[in-house]
């Protein structure tokens, strides 16, 4: 079996641009990861597109071809939706077709336009990846399911607003130099506390932005960057998902993540990896909690454990774990269907060597994404390695 | 309320809980769900039966919403919740003022309007 190969990456800006369609947005980020990787046209083999609420937002279904079409392809093209984990199982997808050998070079991203929705119209359409019976039509919300399963960390395992709010001032201190991120400011714990309640006890700085953008991977096989001369340096190893119950009431405990354990857990075998050996994470930090949650997870931390991991400096920049360099779903922002991609296309550049961050994991070859749906009954873990690159050898 | 065609299951489940009679589904090993159910969503099992709702259940986690949705914009803020009933947890809004409602706290299970559209949702009521 061949690994998969991360040729090239682009990113959109992560922001408010509600004038630009899924369309738009896709064409800039595609065509910027095949420019990267420098792969012929004509050698794509398939499209793998992530996104959540087109239907809603832009009255667009079917956006699979036409965003291939929007990057001057002709091949089969497919879009995924499972919530915010839309185009980490796009990735899944495209990981396997490459290591089957269907396929040699493959183009897997996703994009979200969120910000031509008022603020209610997003929050309405972001709540339909809960149960629209017992769930929706009882109010829950986005930030409402989190802060359950906030609460319910609370009452399980200690832990503060306090806490919380250092994971916010981290990420949004590693989104300050990254210009593609919605939030280049730095915040304080006071501004994290100070700010209005949004569902209880998480309030607005808890809680990631609105956002429009578009990421993208192009993947190669092995044995494509040997023979054409690309450079290639990060492999995807690992690729794991779990499921779970999709309502939060039917979940066994609503402090713990099991989909995302069970991820990790298969994505850390077929890598070949453990948790000790992770350099630097991505993790969906939709909410503040959810960082906490995830990196429970991922086994970085017990359960319980992970709460203070911020405020204690372990996962900050410079700490022992950096998670969230790029800023994170809190400070880049979430457009929520190119999440999952776009974790991927940080990490990558972070372990290349071309990211602003990349000098605080200067000796980082292990890296994890982690990508969760809904109130996590979605999730999908990569683990990215470093891998000699010939091309680069080469010269 | 609005005029929606009906939700088999569902909706049979919130009428039978405005009427006192609120039930969910038992499998033969004891776990509950809510319907419409054709196989157990914890393992499998297809014989599925209505069992009474206990009428006292326990807060297991709650939260004072101050953004809502569309649907719920003039309700806003209220307490969300979910409760265990037994082998079951419902979700649904507690009636009660913001900040008097903690975890722990015993509930009844009944059936509430939306200040906002009139449509029916599960509310709770302190014990």
């Amino acid at each position: 079996m061949t690994d998969a190969r991360v040729a090239g990456v682009g990113l959109t800006h992560f922001g408010v641009h509600p004038e630009r369609t899924s369309r738009d947005l896709f064409a800039e980020a595609g065509l910027a990861a095949l420019d990267d990787a420098g792969v012929a046209r004509e050698d794509v083999a398939a499209v793998h597109y992530g996104n959540f609420m087109g239907e809603l937002s832009e009255h667009q279904g079917h956006q699979g071809p036409l965003v291939a079409e929007a990057l001057g392809l002709d091949v089969p093209a497919t879009r995924y939706e499972s919530a915010c984990a839309s185009s980490g199982v796009a990735l899944r997808r495209a990981v396997r077709d490459v290591r089957n050998g269907e396929a040699d070079v493959v183009v897997v991203g996703g994009a979200e336009r969120m910000n031509n929705l008022e603020t209610a119209e997003s929050t309405d359409a972001l709540a339909i990846a809960a149960d629209g019976l017992y769930e929706v039509r009882a109010g829950m919300t986005f930030p409402g399911a989190y802060a359950l399963m906030a609460a319910s960390y609370f009452e399980q395992f200690g832990g503060s607003r306090e806490d919380l709010a250092h994971i916010a001032v981290k990420n949004h201190a590693n989104a300050v130099d990254n210009d593609r991120a919605q939030y280049q400011q730095a915040i304080t714990v006071a501004d994290a506390l100070e700010s209005p309640p949004v569902a209880e006890p998480l309030h607005l700085y808890d809680a990631c932005p609105v956002t429009d953008g578009a990421s993208a991977l192009v993947l190669v096989s092995e044995s494509y960057a040997d023979t054409h001369d690309v450079s290639a340096p990060v492999a995807v190893t690992g690729t794991g998902q779990g499921g779970d119950k999709m309502a939060l009431q039917d979940r066994q405990n609503m402090a713990t993540s099991p989909a995302a354990t069970d991820a990790a857990t298969e994505a850390y075998a077929d890598a070949g990896v453990s948790a000790d050996d992770v350099d630097v994470a991505e993790v969906h930090d939709c909410f503040t909690i959810a960082e906490v949650m995830a990196t429970e997870s991922l086994g970085f931390f017990d359960p319980g454990a992970g709460i203070t991991a911020a405020r204690e400096g372990v996962t900050t920049k410079d700490g022992r774990l950096p998670v969230n360099l790029s800023g994170g779903l809190k400070a880049k922002g979430h457009p929520v269907g190119a999440t999952g991609t776009s974790q991927v296309a940080e990490l990558t550049r972070l372990l290349r060597g071309d990211h602003v961050n990349s000098e605080h994991v200067a000796d980082a070859q292990t890296a994890v994404a982690h990508n969760a749906g809904g109130t996590v009954a979605s999730a999908v873990v990569h683990v990215l390695e470093t891998v000699a690159d010939t091309e680069a050898d080469a010269a | 309320m609005s005029d929606r065609v009906r939700d088999d299951g569902y909706d049979d489940a919130i009428d039978a809980l405005a009427a006192d009679e609120g039930y969910y589904l038992a499998c033969p090993d004891g776990h509950g769900s809510l319907p419409p159910r054709h196989a157990c969503p914890h393992c499998g099992a297809r014989e599925l039966t209505e069992t009474a709702l206990p009428e006292t259940g326990t807060i297991d986690s709650c939260s004072t919403l101050h953004v809502a949705t569309p649907a719920f914009a003039d309700d806003a803020p209220y307490v969300l919740a979910v409760a265990s009933f037994g082998a079951v947890r419902l979700t649904g809004q507690v009636r009660a003022e913001p900040g008097t409602v903690e975890i722990g706290d015993e509930v009844a299970a009944t059936v509430g309007e939306s200040a906002t559209t009139g449509d029916r949702l599960v509310v709770f009521e302190l014990r």
